[in-house]
């Protein structure tokens, strides 16, 4: 926009002063025969005067320009090669008129430019130039610049097109790079070219502090597993004292009953840092798997068979619907361990009387399983907070349980390449696993 | 039970060494492993605790010598590393069982019991009695004071456990890997569900209760004092 504004502005400057010292040859020239006639008229007076212009008419090619007209006071022509005096105002001055040229085989109406005025005596002189040529090369130029200007800017339309898909083909790749980084390719970097231009400096500084970010997700991580690990031993040795204390106090009911509660307490603790030791090494570049082949609707009925009872004792009715086969590779225990604390959550926060459904469904990349309760829901702003380690919505602090049931579903689906997404159930959630046939295949 | 405890760490043989002689078992200790491999293969012991990290021999192998040996002992292999893999590896070097540290003693004794009171391979009893439930495995029925009971396939094989472990503690965990054939770490307190259910089938209608909550460590099913 901006540049076709300039490009404009531009031309028409140039056609603009063009015209003007064409304008300004033309009466330069003008003024200069007026001097020489007026000289002419000074030393010879009038029959001085008239010869020359006839001198300069007839010497004049046909297709000359010059124009003259002598007239006496009375207005008749005496000498001159315009037919009749144009209509002019009675000062002398310049004007412009259209010349008739009927007799030189021309039927445009050429414009013409003069000047005129009263010599002593009364007589009448007009000096002037056809100039029907300038206007015929003004209209030239016009045409000329015009295509310059259509030109110019189509050629820099065009250049700008293309030079901005470049820049957009750039962006985008430091785009998609992000997004895969987002969705939890942490190792990708931006590339990086070798022309060391705007763009590679953003993408050499994108990477850098994506390196930054990696080393303190990995600090963090390594130091919550380092305190989880460190805590672990005393943690435990306490545990093994409550432990001989509980066995030797059983004379005192009282206190045998507290110890045994701290003691419980030991052991809820001593769960959640294995629980946390066992997300961390899961999401660990060294976890380790031993997946196999196996059929992921048995799997899902042992785990709706692990909690029936459980389910049965709040009155709810859990159900499994498998649509057809379905064979997925998968490290059994870990999926196991995954689906049930699904199932686990599901019949947890579902009320009294609620429905829990399972469905199993064969995909083209493999299978997908779906866990549906009736509970009460995750609300869309917490979908990505319940992932986190220790996250309690606040529907469910009351609830038992440390917090790190999904973290730990998230890290095994991970590991088997699969996905994990979390839907309203209108009323209730509904999580839905997917997961690859085999490991060739991409996270979708 | 005569007891074998291969293990280098001072607190966890002092801990464990305690605990099974205050349980009556006679316990020996060795605190590396070419002493531990020579007192198994020259003494008759019921069962084998070997930590997996022993200086001068580490325990899979040891286990893996007395298994060239023809040495059926039963043993149970204790270790710092937990994944799953190394428990795979540490049963087929030729260990019985596997347990991970830290560990509650009640997991370990129970699962030593387990492992001490198992019958000769060859040997297995298809008809089980505690008091007077009776369950004949091959024809997948059960009955107490000859009434018919009907349990389902989950119940049953729950059952068929603790009756062949009868008089010993099961832990929760020993029922998750035997009963259910997974392992893992169940958030709430699902097995007692089911360990209630069946409670339900077999001991209220009836006089005596069998089937026992032991505190703090699980269940045992026994004939009634």
């Amino acid at each position: 926009m901006l540049f076709t504004v300039s490009v404009l502005l531009l031309f028409s400057f140039v056609y603009w002063s063009s015209v003007r010292y064409m304008a300004s040859q033309s009466d330069a020239a003008i003024r200069t025969e007026i001097q020489t006639l007026a000289e002419r008229y000074e030393n010879r007076g009038v029959p001085g005067l008239r010869r020359l212009i006839l001198d300069r008419i007839t010497r004049q090619q046909p297709t000359g320009s010059s124009l003259y007209l002598l007239s006496d006071p009375l207005g008749r022509p005496i000498v001159g090669n315009i037919s009749r005096w144009p209509k002019v105002s009675p000062e002398d001055g310049w004007f412009n008129f259209n010349l008739d040229t009927s007799d030189r085989d021309d039927p445009d109406l050429h414009l013409a430019r003069a000047r005129h005025f009263q010599l002593t005596g009364g007589f009448r002189l007009l000096v002037g130039q056809d100039i029907h040529e300038l206007k015929s090369a003004q209209r030239g130029m016009i045409t000329a610049l015009g295509w310059g200007v259509v030109l110019t800017v189509l050629l820099g339309l065009a250049g700008g097109f293309f030079i901005s898909r470049k820049m957009l083909a750039r962006l985008e790749v430091i785009n998609e790079t992000s997004q895969r980084i987002i969705a939890g390719e942490l190792e990708r970097r931006v590339p990086v070219s070798s022309r060391q231009d705007e763009f590679d400096r953003l993408s050499a500084n994108l990477n850098q502090m994506l390196d930054q970010i990696q080393e303190l997700m990995d600090g963090i991580r390594q130091v919550s597993d380092n305190i989880a690990h460190d805590l672990k031993t005393p943690l435990f040795h306490l545990r093994q004292k409550l432990e001989s204390l509980v066995s030797r106090e059983s004379s005192d009911e009282s206190n045998s009953q507290e110890l045994q509660a701290a003691l419980n307490e030991a052991d809820r603790l001593l769960n959640l840092f294995n629980a946390l030791l066992r997300i961390a090494r899961l999401e660990s570049e060294s976890a380790r798997t031993i997946k196999q082949p196996l059929s992921l609707p048995d799997l899902v009925y042992d785990v709706a068979e692990l909690y029936e009872p459980l389910s049965d004792e709040k009155h709810q009715h859990l159900s499994v619907n498998v649509q057809s086969p379905v064979s997925i590779l998968a490290d059994r225990d870990m999926l196991f361990q995954a689906l049930a604390n699904l199932v686990d959550n599901a019949v947890k926060y579902t009320p009294e009387g609620g429905n829990i459904d399972l469905a199993v469904t064969a995909e083209a990349y493999g299978g997908s399983v779906s866990v549906c309760d009736r509970g009460p829901g995750i609300a869309s702003t917490e979908r990505e907070k319940v992932f986190q380690r220790f996250y309690r919505a606040d529907v469910s602090r009351s609830t038992p349980g440390n917090g790190l049931g999904l973290s730990l579903v998230r890290a095994v689906i991970h590991l088997h390449n699969g996905t994990l997404t979390l839907r309203d159930n209108h009323p209730g959630l509904c999580v839905q696993v997917t997961l690859p046939r085999n490991l060739a295949d991409l996270k979708i | 039970m005569r007891i074998l405890l291969i293990e280098d760490d001072p607190e966890t043989s002092r801990y464990v060494t305690r605990g099974l002689r205050e349980e009556g078992h006679v316990t020996a200790v060795a605190d590396n492993g070419a002493d531990g491999l020579s007192m198994a293969s020259d003494e008759d012991y019921d069962v084998l605790i070997v930590d997996r990290m022993l200086p001068s021999m580490d325990g899979l192998s040891i286990v893996q010598s007395l298994r060239e040996q023809d040495n059926p002992v039963p043993v149970l292999i204790l270790s710092a590393l937990g994944d799953l893999e190394d428990r795979v590896v540490g049963l087929r070097a030729g260990g019985d069982d596997y347990l991970p540290k830290p560990f509650a003693f009640e997991e370990l004794l129970a699962r030593v019991e387990a492992l001490g009171r198992r019958p000769n391979k060859g040997s297995v009893a298809t008809q089980l009695t505690v008091a007077d439930l009776k369950m004949d495995v091959l024809a997948r029925k059960v009955q107490r004071a000859d009434q018919l009971i009907l349990l389902q396939p989950r119940e049953f094989r729950l059952l068929e456990y603790l009756m062949r472990h009868s008089g010993q503690v099961v832990t929760r965990t020993m029922l998750l890997e035997n009963v259910w054939d997974y392992h893992f770490d169940p958030q709430t307190n699902v097995i007692d569900v089911h360990v209630s259910r069946l409670r339900a089938k077999i001991d209220r209608d009836f006089d005596e209760p069998l089937l026992h909550t032991v505190r703090g460590a699980g269940y045992m099913l026994r004939e009634p004092e």
